[in-house]
């Protein structure tokens, strides 16, 4: 641990006001929005490629996640009842607004896309739905970086470069899990494959956050951050060694694999979720990196 | 959208939000140093715009049972107990030594620090430019208001202010704060914070006028002897583009809970929203490998 330097603070009050947002809702929204999203992608790619059982697998996967997380996000608002006047506007200072339009664009279309592929119905429309989720897909995984990113809260905002990517690799490790669950061994060679790539990002987008972080990276080490990210670390890593080696002959395993793939990432944004609570509620992570970057140290308070 | 409408100076804020010919943009100049801890603009702010309570409990931590700025509490007196820097001895005079000064530590006297706090309504407010619904908007007086019939509770606007203002009310579920008492300025009175203050710590008026009138207080005080005096927040070139309440601090802002060099988020928005940009592309682009690699390999395999 780096040794914190001296500071002064009001009787050790927080500067700033940690979110009230409750950690199922918002952490668990940025799991399943990621999940949808990236399970979009791979359903398109699946159907372009001739891989139906994954194709509407990944499909109805998105679907439900984006329920749910529309269903979490509304539970968690002060005024359920007025949910409606997220659209009232398009702000594109606001990633909530920007993210409110996304997922009203999304949304209607993986339910297309799912609902044409379990019943067979309007293919043509179909492939529609399931192009345009494709499109969408990736933003509604990454913008909820942004979300968390554009606030004073000090280890979301410092880390404000690396978050996008590491939300884009945490939701695509998701979706390559619930592909690998969801997958017959035959058609489950790109769930691998992406499995492989979005760990390697991960533990890169990772690193590289803490990097920047400088002392503000004590939040991602320590405490209910720490254990939930080094159980993220175990288990995506070892996911997807397990997917790489093992996944294709052993069903099994890549069943096992996409299950630890899935909890890794809830791991990782839950891990992040509480080490921005973390950096909130203690004074040091707003006084100390302000007074470093001023180049001036502040006398220690008696 | 442009970058200097996100950070950097603003000369005329309520303007660029769309209001034609707006007034003088106003603010608070709240100078600590004549400050007495009467808590009366805690009280008259209470009162006027009808307050909930918000707890009775003892903080055990000095006079300060109020701890801060909240969705009820919308000015907050800080008390600071600590040693006085060292009073330097006038010039051409001789201070002779007292009997009790031997009791007394070298670093100077016992003070008490008192500072009432309140929204800082920023140039550039973090908790406006979040804000998904619109609730949140600049007045043509230039200050940060919050329309109770439109928010809805989100709390994107708390995490977002660099100073922990803002702050959602449990039981009713949305975000609230000071209003710089927006009703009493139509009316062209004096908000009840400055009205009920009984030394002048609290002054209202035209900005500009404001930041004159502080500079000078500040070389007043450098010359009497005091020589920790600064000002807080006057500055347009900060991170915020410079606070409509701004303050004469006696110590480092911390001691008084305030952030030291506070910077508004959305200052690095443009920056964030590329490189969501370019981790979308990335993640797409790593999912049409995952099926590319494949098929190439398989191609080659038959081959």
């Amino acid at each position: 641990m780096v040794p914190r330097a001296e500071f002064a603070s009001y009787y050790g009050r927080p500067v700033i006001k940690a979110p009230s947002w409750s950690a199922r809702d918002i952490a668990g929204y940025f799991f399943l929005g990621g999940l949808a999203g990236a399970g979009s992608v791979l359903a398109a790619g699946a159907q372009l490629t001739g891989r139906p059982t994954l194709a509407t697998g990944m499909k109805v996967s998105s679907l439900a996640a984006v329920s749910l997380s529309a269903a979490a996000l509304i539970n968690d608002l002060g005024r359920p009842s007025r949910f409606a006047n997220m659209l009232r506007v398009l702000k594109p200072t606001s990633p909530m607004s920007v993210g409110s339009w996304l997922l009203s664009g999304y949304g209607p279309a993986a339910g297309a896309a799912a609902l044409s592929a379990v019943t067979g119905r309007l293919p043509r429309a179909g492939a529609a739905a399931t192009a345009t989720a494709a499109l969408l897909g990736p933003a509604v995984a990454t913008y909820t970086a942004v979300l968390a990113a554009d606030t004073a809260v000090p280890a979301w905002h410092g880390a404000h470069r690396e978050l996008p990517y590491l939300f884009a690799a945490s939701a695509t490790a998701a979706a390559a899990g619930m592909a690998l669950v969801l997958a017959p061994a035959p058609e489950n060679t790109p769930a691998r494959c992406a499995a492989v790539l979005a760990a390697a990002a991960d533990a890169v987008a990772t690193r590289a956050a803490k990097r920047r972080l400088g002392m503000v990276a004590e939040t991602y080490r320590e405490g209910r951050a720490g254990r939930l990210l080094r159980c993220a670390e175990v288990l995506t890593g070892g996911a997807a060694a397990t997917a790489a080696l093992m996944g294709r002959r052993h069903r099994p395993a890549a069943v096992a694999a996409g299950l630890a793939l899935l909890a890794g990432s809830a791991c990782t944004r839950f891990g992040i979720f509480a080490a921005g609570i973390a950096s909130a509620e203690d004074p040091a992570y707003t006084v100390v990196p302000q007074r470093t970057a001023k180049g001036a140290t502040a006398p220690p308070s008696e | 959208m442009t970058h200097s409408q996100l950070s950097g100076p603003e000369p005329d804020p309520a303007g660029d939000a769309g209001h034609a010919d707006p007034p003088p943009r106003v603010g608070f100049f709240t100078d600590t140093s004549v400050c007495i801890g009467c808590k009366a603009c805690e009280v008259a702010c209470k009162e006027w715009n009808a307050l909930p309570e918000d707890g009775f409990t003892l903080t055990g931590m000095s006079y300060d049972n109020t701890a801060g700025l909240g969705a009820s509490t919308w000015r907050h007196v800080a008390f600071i107990e600590q040693s006085a820097p060292p009073v330097p001895a006038p010039e051409g005079r001789r201070e002779l030594p007292l009997a009790q000064d031997a009791a007394q530590s070298a670093d100077g006297e016992f003070r008490w620090l008192m500072s009432s706090d309140v929204c800082k309504h920023c140039t550039h407010a973090a908790c406006l430019d979040v804000c998904p619904t619109g609730s949140l908007f600049r007045t043509e007086f230039g200050t940060v208001v919050v329309q109770e019939d439109i928010c809805n509770g989100c709390g994107y606007c708390v995490p977002a202010c660099p100073y922990g203002v803002i702050e959602q009310r449990p039981s009713d579920g949305r975000a609230f704060k000071c209003t710089l008492c927006y009703d009493r300025l139509g009316a062209g009175q004096e908000p009840a914070c400055a009205k009920a203050c009984p030394t002048e710590s609290i002054q209202f008026g035209p900005l500009d006028e404001l930041r004159e009138r502080a500079a000078l207080r500040v070389d007043q005080l450098h010359a009497a002897g005091v020589p920790e005096a600064r000002l807080y927040g006057h500055d347009p070139t900060d991170g915020v583009g410079g606070d409509g309440a701004f303050f004469l601090l006696l110590d480092e802002p911390e001691v008084y809970g305030l952030p030291p060099d506070p910077v508004v988020t959305t200052r690095d928005l443009p920056a964030m929203w590329k490189h969501a940009a370019a981790a979308a592309l990335s993640l797409a682009g790593g999912v049409a490998l995952s099926f590319a690699l494949p098929a190439l390999t398989r191609g080659k395999v038959r081959r």
